[in-house]
């Protein structure tokens, strides 16, 4: 068994969150390098150069993308060869999000109840946590910071089989484009098939902690994601819904075994600023 | 096209000679307020009580930086969903405010309102806090620090980039922009 220390946790997320917040990875702002070149709107040009600006400027001056540093996130995978010692997992993610958010000059945008006191726990805590328990001696800790603003921009839906994939294409292009410019655009689609109601709302979101731009390993669902994809760009929508042909970035699905009376579906979606990282430990 | 350069407060001369579309640099003082701070400017506008700041002619910017590190004026600081703001900004606009800064579709309320009250809304880039930040020479507290991001702070900004979104003859880009590049 090996042993592990609560602190070391800790440590690893106070670095994340700093380091999520600050620098945006290399596969979202090649994309928006990309979009720069494809972009034809004059005006998505010149959102997409200030966007590139940003990321050059956050990473040069040590300053967040981004004002909305989100709620911090967490899909865990915990060899259950490891043993936890000096505290709760829990307790140790807490401390090291109440940590970095602190020495990382990030907001903390997360308030003790969500209808009477709304009142700022000071300290960005608590985060929302997945754990799954894998084999092996290793400890993968997955973050993303997650905007409010693309947050918002989210929904579930109960789709029947019979609707199809023509029913699951028009469920996710006609969310996508009621959200027009609310999530940032231009946005990560993080999509959910199948399981129940909540388990298609965790694999939407599982969904944006993809490297960004990459596809499905299934080549029907790979061909999927690039259809939506295109369908959402040729709204029109473009960078920040001024108008053009970059609305979104990638569409990102996975999929999960159905009941045989469903197809739950499910869209999570988030801005440019896509950030998030992975430790294995 | 070049962006116009704009000088805050405005008037409505300024407001009308402005079109959908237009990029503008903003420069001169400018106020913050979210959520929180557009509640209590409300509730005293309803209690015909004075507000904490003149809004006639003023930019309000919907934002909640993050904390300034030592040395900064203000922390990233790019805007935040305006409809959220929806509710309250018909009585901001009676109240003599001209311009309001944020990201994302506004109501057809609010479209009416800003004719009426020879008013425009812009969007800033979402997301883009760390480069607006660099606009914003000056920040400090005017009203209601208790609420932390969301007081109401008073800006100094330099050439500050924004787009007129929805104009005051009832223009807006994010109908029209999407028709031109749709197929």
């Amino acid at each position: 068994m090996r042993e592990l220390a609560a602190s070391t946790i800790s440590d690893h997320v106070a670095e994340m969150c700093e380091e999520a917040n600050i620098y945006l990875g290399e596969d979202v702002f090649g994309l928006l390098k990309e979009a720069l070149e494809t972009e034809e709107s004059p005006t998505g040009k010149e959102v997409l150069k200030q966007l590139i600006e940003n990321v050059e400027i956050a990473r040069d001056e040590q300053i967040p993308i981004c004002q909305d540093t989100g709620f911090a996130v967490f899909f865990v995978e915990w060899g259950q060869e490891v043993h936890l010692t000096g505290g709760s997992l829990e307790e140790a993610i807490n401390a090291g999000v109440k940590r970095g958010y602190d020495e990382g000059y990030l907001r903390k945008s997360i308030v003790t109840d969500p209808l009477y006191d709304r009142k700022n726990t000071g300290d960005n805590t608590p985060a929302v946590i997945y754990t799954d328990l894998v084999p092996g001696d290793k400890v993968k800790i997955s973050f993303a910071p997650k905007g409010g603003g693309s947050e918002n921009m989210s929904a579930v839906k109960m789709l029947k089989p019979s609707d199809g994939e023509a029913g699951f294409i028009d469920f996710v292009v006609n969310h996508v484009k009621a959200a027009g410019p609310n999530p940032c655009p231009p946005i990560v689609v993080g999509v959910g098939i199948g399981g129940t109601f909540d388990k298609v709302a965790v694999q939407a979101k599982k969904a944006l902690f993809r490297h960004v731009g990459k596809s499905h390993p299934d080549s029907r669902f790979a061909k999927l994601e690039k259809t939506i994809k295109d369908k959402i760009n040729d709204l029109g929508v473009g960078p920040q819904g001024f108008g053009g042909r970059t609305f979104a970035l990638a569409v990102h699905i996975e999929d999960y075994p159905s009941h045989i009376a469903s197809m739950a579906a499910a869209v999570n979606i988030n801005c440019h600023a896509c950030r998030h990282l992975e430790r294995i430990i | 096209m070049e962006p116009k350069k704009i000088q805050a407060p405005l008037t409505d001369e300024d407001v009308m000679n402005l079109k959908s579309g237009d990029n503008v640099l903003i420069n001169g003082v400018i106020y913050t307020a979210r959520d929180a701070a557009h509640k209590k400017l409300v509730e005293l506008m309803d209690k015909g009580e004075s507000l904490p700041i003149d809004l006639k002619g003023q930019f309000i910017f919907y934002v909640g930086p993050t904390p300034a590190k030592p040395g900064q004026a203000i922390g990233s600081a790019g805007p935040t969903t305006s409809g959220r703001m929806d509710a309250y900004t018909p009585q901001m606009l009676e109240q003599g405010m001209k311009a309001c800064i944020g990201k994302g579709l506004r109501s057809q309320v609010v479209k009416d309102a800003l004719k009426k009250h020879k008013g425009i809304y812009l969007a800033a880039v979402g997301g883009a806090g760390a480069l607006l930040s660099k606009k914003i020479k000056k920040c400090e507290v005017v009203a209601y620090p208790e609420l932390g991001a969301e007081a109401i702070h008073r800006l100094e900004v330099e050439d500050f980039p924004a787009t007129v979104v929805n104009d005051a003859y009832g223009n807006d880009l994010y109908t029209e922009g999407a028709k031109e590049y749709a197929r």
